[in-house]
């Protein structure tokens, strides 16, 4: 069976974006079967090829995990039994809630009440009970419709709501919303290119998703903090963020997202640290524009060090070089990306950040081990120079963070990496980097990067290779949309702010926000790939890095589940350095650092949101403090926030340093 | 003659295997996914079932047998042995998994002993009788089999 589909490059799914669904379709439709049970999966395939699906199945779930890392856009929807030996049912989902964001069916011959209603809460979209019948998988496909078409008109509200004044909740100042309505914009115009330039695929069909900006997620996090993470409930939630536009269903699916996010965050730790480090050495990597375009951005956003201005210039310009759309500086997404590269570029200023520039393919993700996939990692390596510096000041203050940051960035000896011992840390981690750079509130922006290196994996990985930390699953390379929140869905993400700088080849793995699955649309200069690479969630972890020094750590999800834990703590921290995050969004959501109470929450829960965020890297550039948080969540929020922020960034490199909260970390401090 | 009295067979011995409680509605589905692409289909199915099921019978075996008795894991391989003959349709043997696993529940060791030897008969009776049935629809050759027993 085939795991991708013919059609397009990037969306490989029979419904092409934007396309009302083909002739043919449900024919062809692209599944995936999960059952440990050898009779019932032949079954099952044989059934679903009598519906003329494209079936591939597997016995377990680590190996259907990887699948669909592997082939972002390879899978339209997954079937899974709920019972099974080696990963419970719901975890998987969970995952590729997160990470994919793809509808997934759960089945069981337990049809006990409280089993089904586990299906619901944890994000199945259907519940079948066995022995399944051929007539129930006929309209699967119902499924993928009507995600699809969730996400868009999410997209579109949350659009309205984000484009028009900036609510009051948001705390950040003016710029932040400037950032992140020039985000809007841009992300706008920047569709509209693409939509000329994409190919018809997913791409353009805006994901119906919320775009969970950063200030909509800080919205949310007050929220969600003022009823206690116990009793917040959606519509309750909802009342007090009093955002126009917003639907229950968006804050009720955001608040499961971030409640995994949290549970992962429980579940990681140390790791982050050494993300941080290597993300930043992974900044070169992004420059180069190489597969972690968007994440490293962020990742060296996310270390907060660096102005979000410098970010986006970086992102400008290493995107730029990889986009198409070489006028625009950088899709929203890749701004955010750029972020993550700005702030190498601005600190140093020196050469380390001129690589920014340069196309080299960044290594941030270098370091990241497991996701990453191999080629995202080289691209890390290559262009890890800038961000070495990056990483470098990362580190230093951070001193959790760039540990891991280092450790992506490790692929290249960075001198400047911060975390010299980041470096090596780089190298094993890439679950690891997202860990560690999370918590520690790491390379803000490093986390982004660091994540995308796995192709599924939205962890960000901080970067490890210069090259934005967000490294996201480098093989997007355009998209990169680096929101990050819906990380799973950016495999653009990522993608985006390589490109300019980081060389958006593959990284998109971020998914824009909302979860683009397919390459989101805001970054459209990003080629949006669909790449699930994104999956970002680690940008929030990534982003972490920003608040401090590891830029890197920002996010680098690991995996994807980790990243989520980690992008929350970071992003607390970066959301106070703002500047991380813009990177850091992505990074962010790995909830790195949020050292901000603010993200508190967002730490703890935001596991959900950390992939999700890690897909958004936003490129916020906020340069005010308050906009720290934003940043953080900039990741949740969609890469178009991330983007505009890094475009703000790019304008102002000089001047963005102040933004980031990283007290005046500057890369000079970063040991190299 | 020979067919039409072969074909003769094989729909009199599935309806009685209908009717005896043995197979459900289940095994009608999986006939209907046979075709001349997949004519085995159905017999290929119930040979993967016959393999699973045997590892999890002896696993529940082994387990039977350890003491103290661990419930958790007997409902856990149970559940996914329910599973699998559901899938077939082999009603006799999935009602026998669901008593057992309610005697699991209760923390009943010897009600899942019982249980479990029962369920093992019909098991047996079963893969007896489906044995017989795809012998004797190998001899009526490949005709329509997923008619539906009245």
């Amino acid at each position: 069976m085939n795991l991708s589909n013919g059609k397009g490059s990037t969306s490989s799914s029979p419904l092409k974006a934007g396309d009302s669904v083909s002739d043919q379709f449900p024919a062809g439709l692209r599944v995936l079967v999960v059952d440990d049970d050898p009779t019932c999966l032949m079954i099952l395939e044989r059934m679903l090829r009598a519906c003329l699906y494209e079936v591939t199945k597997c016995q377990r779930a680590e190996v259907a995990l990887s699948l669909l890392r592997e082939n972002k856009n390879g899978f339209d929807i997954v079937l899974s039994d709920v019972h099974m030996p080696d990963m419970d049912g719901f975890k998987l989902l969970e995952h590729i809630g997160l990470e994919m964001d793809l509808p997934v069916i759960m089945m069981s011959a337990d049809d006990g009440k409280h089993v089904v209603m586990k299906g619901v809460t944890h994000g199945a979209c259907d519940y079948l009970i066995k022995p399944v019948r051929i007539e129930a998988l006929k309209n699967i496909w119902q499924h993928v419709i009507r995600k699809r078409k969730n996400g868009l008109r999410d997209v579109e509200q949350s659009g309205s709501v984000e484009e028009g004044d900036q609510p009051p909740k948001v705390s950040d100042d003016g710029d932040y919303s400037s950032s992140v309505n020039e985000a809007r914009s841009s992300k706008k115009r920047r569709d509209e290119d693409e939509e000329g330039d994409e190919k018809d695929d997913s791409s353009t069909l805006k994901k119906p998703r919320v775009v969970w900006s950063v200030e909509l997620h800080q919205q949310f996090m007050a929220a969600v903090n003022q009823l206690g993470i116990d009793k917040a409930v959606p519509k309750k939630i909802l009342e007090l963020m009093n955002v126009p536009g917003l639907t229950r269903e968006n804050v009720a699916s955001h608040l499961q997202k971030y409640r995994l996010y949290l549970r992962r965050l429980s579940g990681v730790s140390q790791q982050q640290g050494n993300l941080n480090n290597s993300f930043m050495s992974s900044q070169e990597a992004t420059f180069g524009g190489t597969s972690i375009n968007g994440i490293d951005l962020q990742t060296l956003s996310a270390a907060g060090q660096f102005p979000s201005q410098s970010l986006a210039k970086l992102q400008a310009t290493g995107l730029g070089r990889t986009t198409a759309k070489a006028g625009v500086p950088m899709p929203l997404s890749d701004q955010k990306n750029l972020f993550s590269f700005e702030n190498p570029r601005l600190r140093f200023g020196e050469g380390s950040l001129q690589h920014l520039s340069n196309s080299k393919p960044i290594n941030l993700l270098h370091g990241i081990p497991t996701n990453m996939e191999p080629k995202q990692l080289a691209n890390l390596h290559q262009s890890t120079q800038p961000l070495g510096s990056l990483n470098m000041r990362v580190n230093a203050p951070v001193t959790q963070n760039n540990p891991l940051l280092m450790q992506m960035a490790q692929s290249q000896p960075r001198g400047q990496m911060l975390g010299e011992n980041a470096g090596s840390h780089v190298t094993r981690f890439p679950s690891s980097l997202v860990q560690p750079t999370v918590s520690n509130g790491i390379s803000n922006g490093v986390l982004g990067n660091g994540i995308a290196g796995t192709s599924n994996i939205t962890t960000y990985n901080p970067v490890q290779q210069n090259s934005s930390l967000l490294s996201f699953p480098m093989n997007q390379t355009n998209e990169i949309s680096v929101s990050n929140f819906p990380l799973r869905s950016s495999p653009g993400i990522t993608s985006i702010t390589n490109k300019g700088m980081f060389h958006e080849e593959g990284t998109s793995g971020i998914k824009g926000p909302g979860g683009f699955v397919q390459g989101y649309d805001m970054f459209n200069e990003l080629h949006h790939q669909k790449s699930h690479d994104w999956d970002l969630t680690n940008t929030g972890m990534t982003y972490d890095a920003a608040h401090h020094a590891n830029p890197l750590q920002g996010n680098i999800d690991v995996s994807p589940s980790v990243l989520v834990h980690q992008s929350f703590p970071t992003m607390h921290q970066t959301v106070q350095n703002r500047d991380t995050t813009s990177i850091g969004k992505a990074m962010f959501s790995t909830g790195e650092g949020m050292h901000q109470s603010n993200l508190q929450n967002v730490g703890q829960h935001h596991n959900n949101l950390l992939l999700d965020n890690s897909v958004r890297v936003k490129a916020e550039r906020i340069p005010d403090p308050s906009c720290q948080i934003n940043n953080l969540f900039a990741d949740q929020y969609g890469q178009e926030d991330l983007v505009s922020a890094f475009l703000k960034q790019q304008e102002s490199i000089g001047t963005s340093e102040n933004e980031f909260d990283f007290d005046g970390y500057s890369l000079d401090n970063i040991p190299v | 003659m020979d067919k039409i009295n072969s074909r003769r067979q094989v729909a009199a011995m599935k309806q009685s295997l209908f009717d005896q409680g043995y197979l459900d509605e289940q095994f009608i589905q999986l006939e209907e996914l046979q075709d001349d692409a997949n004519p085995n289909f159905v017999e290929e199915i119930v040979t993967l079932y016959y393999r699973d099921s045997s590892r999890l019978i002896s696993n529940l075996d082994h387990t039977l047998e350890r003491n103290p008795v661990d419930f958790n894991k007997l409902d856990t391989i149970m559940h996914q042995f329910k599973g699998s003959s559901s899938s077939i349709g082999a009603k006799k043997v999935k009602a026998e998994c669901t008593l057992f696993m309610e005697y699991c529940r209760a923390r009943n060791g010897e009600g899942c002993r019982r249980s479990f030897q029962q369920m093992k008969k019909e098991y047996a009776t079963l893969r007896k009788k489906l044995e017989t049935y795809f012998h004797l629809a190998r001899q009526a050759g490949p005709v329509e089999t997923a008619f539906r027993p009245k």
